[in-house]
């Protein structure tokens, strides 16, 4: 074990130094922060621009609105028309799409490296510069609407997490789902987008990410160049949203469509403020990796291999974030097993963890994680920019990335075994239950043979 | 958990795979593996756009240049037989290997379908003289991941590992067990069969679950690409330890294997590394290749009530299959009708015309033999009749007219100028070389690509279109739908 972790040490040390020194940084006159990464082994290019303006910046009665906005990004300016967007990075030779989640939005592309260009100029236009018709609106809502139906709607398992959410988080919007509530999107309206779109696009709440076979001085140029004509506006006063102190255990039931009962377990647990000197998001990371880090670890061992309670399992943690974190555990219960005994099993395991704590091999082989991973996400440009931009979202800056994995392997089992106690508790545990409500049998109606330009009306 | 907390402008081009894994997948996605990963991990077949003159032009000079032509792959056989593909790259210390079988769900039958996915799936749960326990840790402790990949033509193992010698030969000899040594244990298999029993039973509570799985059906007849991958429930139940035995004897053979290698390691080691991974597999010839998909009879098609909000559309016949005459042309064909995202047809005619679908494309999906052509969208029920009219109409002028020619150079533009972006990584270049090897591409496919696609013309396209798919061949499957939608 040790022989190997010298080695692992080894192959870290080299990766470390090459990860983090090739980063460079500038912020425009206007407030909009640029961060380049060169990664020359491709001759390609990933662009992203991040508005640090997601669902948690949203109201009650506009949620949705940030993914709303994030569609309607796509419809065109003065200069550059509706479609004309996708149409020209395409015939670049360029990938891109756009993304909103409860901390951001984010809008990438990727191109061969000589093309980045084309990418600024069209982000930095439609930062400033967007046309919101009536016409593509009452259009675009509808396909959002649709993109809720296929995502949520008509799956059990997400309106499980939506109503776990809502219930675990009682005042931070974090209980609101990205893509809003259902009858949000249905009273929205063009206006609610057009106000979100003044009061967060401006260069000031932005941060360009580009990773790639570019040089740092080059890109700076060309962020200036494209951006840097860019007016900035004054950013409301942001609220510090802090959630509730828990006080005692929170329960909520699903009844859908399904087979399988499931429950989500999640506890409000700390995210990660001050990379240098806090050490339970560490532990909590860690502990992660120990209850479900590889195929055989402790909830897939016990509850499904020995105990076989359930044909599924899961945990879950995210420290990088700009709201209040939960460590989430989940699992799909086997046929013939209630759900309570389910949960039962998994508080077993938990209590085990939290009364005997971990094996130091165990924390060996969860730190053994850690040290491949962070050679393994190199291997993606499109990772690297995420992780840049996420922890730059998040407030705690892109260079801390290599703090954590230093941190990572300094967090021993007595730390492991402190968080589990001291937040894994009932008072801090939120349990959503899907009760599943049988679905008749679907009777198959073929018109067979028929002749195939018959058309459904 | 952030596959829930995630929305995102265009679905992933292969939407409908991802969703029927997360159909049959168990489990809520709570876990990380469900995020970014889970959506940004699947490979984009065949993906394309669109542009203009000045454009093509710059990119063919810029092919021209030799840092294109430049993916060194070397091939070989092993002593066994098994085809190797190799890749030599310094840049990062890691190492891929895959390790693919012509063993998929192609090779089932239909009483005993699911035998040769449950086969992969024990393979790794106890092999040589390591428990399942004991593979999981002995990975873990190194880092490494072993991942499996299993489809209708292939079943196979990749593994992901530090290069630095340690940890490569801890990793290497676990794949190595797992490949050769099998224990395939009573009680495991007992666990894993009713495992994939609930799954199935999970799934088929899902609109697309039940839709992709009739449209299978309904296009490929008696041929065995018509087989559900997951099985069936009661044929599951059947399988004993001597069938998936048998299943590994017959076709986890050299001689049946392509191995693709790619990353931190040298050609003297590589080729050591591909003796010792497949020494040990059961001997004998490559099984008998698997039979053509007989050409297409009449359509048909079918409703299939659901409760769901939304109703799941598919549409569509045998395809093409690797190696096909036609690829280029239906390739860049396609692009225009229905997988050029916000450059095609199908989505500007549903989405960005009328709002009646977040996803909506076609796709191409080329196997051993012909793969199915799918056209696919959801819309709310009372949108079905609508959406159903406008897809068929769509598909009907495009096999009518053909592509336009600035659909055309926008279509030949994207294909050639992302071509660098499916090289960009070890995982990419790693999946390239297992495609190539096991459907035995020529070594120059990815050197010939730009050219080729170059030399479509509009009069390729309306002849592959229309020898292929023809309408009345077509096979219509609808879940959920509007009450009384077949009937009018």
């Amino acid at each position: 074990m040790r022989a190997w972790m010298t080695a692992g040490a080894i192959t870290l040390a080299v990766w470390a130094a090459g990860a983090v020194a090739n980063t460079a940084e500038r912020s425009l006159d206007n407030g909009l922060r640029v961060i380049v990464k060169t990664d020359a082994r491709a001759p390609v290019v990933v662009s992203q621009v991040w508005y640090r303006a997601g669902s948690m910046d949203e109201s009650y009665g506009v949620t949705g609105v940030a993914h709303v906005l994030e569609h309607m990004m796509f419809k065109g300016t003065a200069e550059v028309p509706d479609g004309e967007f996708s149409r020209l990075i395409a015939a670049a030779g360029g990938r891109e799409n756009a993304f909103t989640s409860r901390d951001h939005t984010v809008y990438h592309q990727t191109l061969q490296a000589d093309r980045l260009e084309l990418a600024l100029r069209l982000e930095a236009d439609r930062m400033a510069n967007l046309v919101l018709s009536p016409e593509e609106y009452a259009k675009e809502i509808q396909v959002v609407m649709e993109e809720r139906r296929l995502r949520t709607e008509d799956n059990p398992q997400a309106l499980l997490y939506e109503a776990l959410m809502a219930t675990a988080y009682q005042t931070h919007p974090y209980r609101h789902p990205v893509i809003g509530w259902m009858d949000d999107l249905r009273h929205m309206r063009l206006e609610d987008a057009r106000d979100w779109y003044q009061r967060w696009y401006t260069p000031s709440n932005a941060t360009l990410v580009v990773v790639g076979d570019v040089r740092p001085e080059a890109v700076f140029a060309l962020a200036e160049k494209h951006f840097g004509t860019i007016t900035a506006r004054e950013l409301p006063a942001r609220k510090p949203l802090n959630e509730v102190e828990p006080r005692g255990m929170r329960q909520v039931t699903v009844k859908a469509p399904a087979r399988l009962p499931a429950v989500y377990l999640a506890w409000h647990v700390p995210r990660l403020t001050d990379p240098a000197n806090d050490w339970e998001p560490y532990a909590l990371e860690i502990l992660e990796g120990i209850l479900d880090g590889h195929a055989s670890a402790r909830l897939q061992r016990a509850l499904v291999k020995e105990q076989r309670l359930a044909v599924g399992v899961g945990a879950g943690y995210d420290p990088v974030s700009r709201g209040p974190a939960l460590f989430l555990v989940s699992a799909t219960a086997a046929e013939g097993k209630s759900l309570d005994q389910v949960v039962e099993g998994l508080r077993r395991e938990i209590e085990r963890l939290q009364r005997e704590g971990v094996d130091v091999r165990e924390l060996e082989r969860a730190k053994a994680q850690v040290v491949a991973g962070q050679v393994f996400e190199q291997d993606s440009l499109f990772f690297q920019a995420m992780q840049i931009g996420k922890w730059e979202s998040a407030g705690l800056g892109h260079r801390n990335q290599a703090l954590r994995f230093e941190k990572l392997r300094q967090v021993t089992a007595e730390q492991v075994q402190e968080v589990a106690r001291r937040y894994l508790t009932d008072d801090r545990l939120s349990l959503a239950r899907l009760d599943p409500q049988p679905i008749e049998t679907p009777p198959i109606r073929s018109v067979a043979n028929t002749t195939g330009d018959r058309h459904v009306r | 958990m952030a596959a829930q907390g995630l929305a995102r402008r265009e679905p992933p081009k292969n939407a409908m795979t991802a969703l029927r894994r997360l159909a049959i997948g168990w489990l809520l996605p709570a876990r990380r593996a469900l995020s970014w990963r889970f959506w940004g991990a699947l490979k984009v077949p065949l993906s394309v756009k669109h542009y203009t003159r000045q454009y093509v032009l710059g990119i063919v000079l810029l092919l021209a240049l030799p840092a294109w032509a430049g993916l060194q792959i070397q091939h070989w056989t092993t002593a066994g037989g098994a085809r190797v593909y190799f890749v030599e790259n310094r840049d990062l210390p890691m190492l891929d290997v895959s390790v693919t079988f012509a063993a998929g769900s192609a090779r089932d039958t239909r009483a005993r379908s699911g035998l040769a996915g449950m086969t992969h799936r024990l393979m790794n749960l106890g092999a040589g003289t390591w428990s399942e326990q004991a593979i999981a840790e002995r990975l873990a402790d190194v880092g490494a991941i072993l991942s499996g990949h299993f489809d209708q033509d292939r079943a196979g193992f990749g593994l992901r590992t530090l290069s630095s010698a340690k940890e490569r030969e801890q990793a290497l000899s676990v794949m190595r067990a797992v490949l050769a040594e099998p224990r395939f244990e009573v009680d495991v298999l007992a666990r894993e069969k009713a495992r994939a029993v609930a799954g199935l039973k999970e799934a088929s509570t899902k609109p697309q679950y039940l839709g992709e799985k009739a449209f299978q059906a309904a296009v490929f007849g008696d041929h065995p690409y018509a087989l559900d991958e997951a099985g069936e429930i009661d044929a599951l139940e059947r399988l004993d330890r001597d069938d998936l035995m048998a299943f590994h004897r017959l076709y986890y053979r050299a001689a049946n294997a392509t191995l693709a290698i790619m990353g931190d390691i040298g050609r003297a080691q590589a080729e050591a590394l591909a003796e010792a991974l497949t020494a040990g597999l059961p001997p004998g010839e490559a099984p008998p290749p698997i039979p053509p998909v007989p050409a297409g009879g009449r359509g048909s098609e079918q409703v299939i009530a659901h409760p769901a909000t939304q109703s799941h559309l598919y549409l569509g016949l045998p395809g093409m299959k690797r190696g096909d005459p036609d690829f280029f042309p239906l390739v860049v064909g396609n692009y225009i009708l229905g997988s050029g995202g916000f450059d095609s047809r199908i989505m500007r005619e549903v989405r960005q015309k009328r709002g009646l679908a977040y996803s909506a494309y076609s796709a191409f999906q080329p196997m051993q033999e012909a793969g199915p052509f799918t056209i696919g969208l959801q819309t709310r029920r009372e949108a079905t009749a609508e959406a159903v009219r406008v897809v068929r109409e769509t598909l009907e002028e495009f096999l009518r007219d053909g592509p336009t020619d600035a659909e055309l150079a926008q279509a030949k533009s994207y294909l050639v100028g992302s071509f660098p972006l499916r090289l960009d990584s070890n995982r990419k270049i790693l999946d390239h070389l297992a495609v190539i090897g096991f459907y035995r591409l020529p070594l120059d496919w990815l050197d010939s690509y730009a050219s080729r696609v170059e030399a479509v013309t509009r009069e390729d396209i309306l002849r592959a279109f229309r020898s292929r798919i023809r309408p009345q061949a077509m096979h219509t499957v609808i879940v959920g739908g509007q009450p009384d939608a077949a009937n009018r």
